[in-house]
């Protein structure tokens, strides 16, 4: 179980942007968290990751206080993260991330499984350079099958649809449905979409830096939607991709 | 053939004992062995220390070694290696370069290559460099290389330099006829106080020639690394040279690249990106669960590779 307990973040020098943010992501659940833009959503993702340090508050993982824990101790510890907007590498080739991401050396089948499940083609892919000459819907997916490598207890997913086209959208809510079909683990899913919204255990919704509102995607659906009808400013896109 | 040249030659020329094919293997400044082929002769210079390879015309995938080993302080070998190769030849030239000193003396290598590729011919040339020893002695290599490109012919330069030469100065040129090509891609590493000079000076004289020049270097610790590169569009042809460089610790990097455009039709682009390793790469490989040193290590290796 990954508990968040008093969180707050601030801009070095600069406003609150997560105010006392107190979570529970139970095990082997699927969490979505929304909210509107701005609002400390990818902040309290890389909170969890150990990316960015909280102003004050700990995180708690499976009963153990980790929140003097680095980037690195953290991912050893079984968390994975998927970056919005994934790095690129000169030089380093899709398999030598994907090996590096699951710690071992893949052979063809699990090459192919992995890159498979994000849409690509194995052949076309694995040795090709994780850079500037692949698409951003290319290296989106790769950066998601960097997480499913690792096969952790934990996956942080910021905006996994973000630059994604439409196959890739309907391909990562199957990816996602999968993790939960096998209790893989636990996800984490930072997003906007009411395809992803739906296939939530629960959602968090967080607004102006606080959580708004929690609970299971059957009560807390129904309000995002009412509140886009109502206001106009909801967080969810009612569309499949951007 | 002592443990030190072993070693010298598995890393510069992926050396298991033997050699399959034309081979030549210095050592100090001699000829520790030498093999011609059917198709790929190796004989002695006449006028000065060195080796004269031909290669006839049609020859297809043989590879020659021409290895230098430097593996004590206190030698200054110098060689000069011709290749002649023949029309429509497409061979593999395979030329690494060890210097070990295990003392105070300097080991220096200084290797003078020219190649004339006949028309239509292909050569991949391999060269591989590295400085061993615990010696204080300095590990010096200094390679020459002089190409002439007869019409069609192509030249792809694979070289690389991971670790342990103090200096190296490296000089390339190249002149191209018509449909002539070269491929440059250059590898350095330097760390400690290790200084790598780096020069092309490409002719693309022919119409429709072309040269396309990459390096890619990381310099660490308080080295210091000098890249030139120029080419000089004397007709309709294409050019390309970029540098590529990481910067770890206080190393230092200069690019300069130049184009020299003598003909409307010659298309040059020059690329040069210095700086040090994206903190967002290391973020990335750290949530994989590697740890700082590791993940740069990686990316390095990955960069160089």
């Amino acid at each position: 179980m990954l508990e968040l307990r008093n969180i707050s973040w601030n801009v070095p020098g600069g406003k609150e942007v997560l105010k006392d943010i107190n979570l529970i992501i139970p095990d082997g659940k699927l969490v979505v968290i929304t909210g509107p833009n701005g609002s400390g959503k990818t902040t309290l993702a890389k909170i969890i990751a150990g990316i960015v340090e909280p102003t004050s508050g700990s995180i708690f993982l499976d009963g153990e206080d980790i929140t003097g824990l680095n980037i690195t101790e953290r991912a050893k510890k079984g968390i994975s993260f998927a970056f919005q907007q994934p790095v690129r590498f000169k030089g380093i080739t899709v398999r030598d991330l994907l090996e590096l991401s699951a710690g071992k050396e893949l052979n063809q089948a699990e090459l192919c499984d992995l890159l498979g499940k994000v849409g690509l083609c194995t052949r076309d892919y694995i040795d090709r350079e994780v850079n500037a000459a692949l698409s951003g819907g290319e290296i989106k997916r790769i950066e998601i099958a960097t997480v499913l490598a690792r096969g952790t207890s934990y996956s942080v997913f910021d905006e996994p649809e973000a630059g994604i086209d439409l196959w890739s959208f309907t391909g990562l809510i199957k990816v996602f449905e999968e993790l939960k079909k096998k209790n893989h683990g636990t996800q984490v899913i930072i997003s906007h979409q009411e395809r992803i919204i739906n296939i939530a255990d629960e959602v968090v919704v967080i607004a102006d830096g606080v959580v708004r509102n929690t609970g299971a995607k059957e009560k807390i659906l129904p309000t995002l939607l009412a509140s886009d009808k109502t206001v106009g400013g909801c967080p969810v896109e009612m569309r499949g991709a951007k | 053939m002592n443990e030190t040249t072993k070693e010298i030659l598995k890393t510069v020329a992926d050396f298991d004992g033997e050699f399959k094919g034309a081979y030549n293997i210095r050592v100090n400044g001699a000829c520790a062995s030498r093999q011609s082929t059917e198709h790929i002769k190796i004989e002695t210079k006449s006028d000065a220390p060195g080796l004269v390879v031909t290669i006839d015309a049609d020859t297809i995938g043989e590879t020659v070694y021409v290895p230098a080993c430097v593996t004590e302080g206190g030698v200054d070998d110098l060689v000069y290696n011709d290749f002649y190769v023949g029309e429509n030849a497409d061979v593999t030239i395979v030329a690494g370069c060890g210097v070990h000193s295990d003392d105070a003396a300097d080991a220096k290598h200084n290797g003078i290559h020219r190649f004339f590729l006949g028309k239509g011919s292909k050569v991949l040339y391999k060269e591989k460099h590295i400085g061993t020893g615990k010696g204080k002695g300095a590990k010096r290599i200094n390679p020459v290389t002089d190409a002439y490109l007869e019409n069609g012919a192509v030249l792809t330069m694979d070289t690389i330099q991971l670790s342990g030469v103090d200096t190296t100065d490296r000089k390339t040129t190249a002149k191209l006829a018509e449909n002539a090509k070269i491929v440059v891609r250059e590898r350095l590493l330097t760390d400690g106080e290790e200084y790598a000079k780096t020069d092309f000076d490409v002719i693309l004289e022919g119409v429709n020639s072309g040269a396309d020049i990459v390096s890619r270097s990381v310099a660490k610790g308080n080295s210091k690394q000098e890249y030139f590169s120029r080419i000089i569009g004397k007709a309709a042809c294409t050019g390309h040279t970029e540098c590529d460089a990481i910067l770890a610790g206080n190393g230092k990097v200069y690019a300069t690249p130049a184009l020299y455009a003598e003909n409307e039709d010659a298309s040059l682009i020059h690329e040069a990106a210095i700086g040090k390793i994206a903190g967002e790469q290391l973020l990335k490989l750290r949530t994989l669960g590697l740890t700082e040193a590791e993940a740069e290590e990686k990316i390095i290796m990955g960069f160089l590779k």
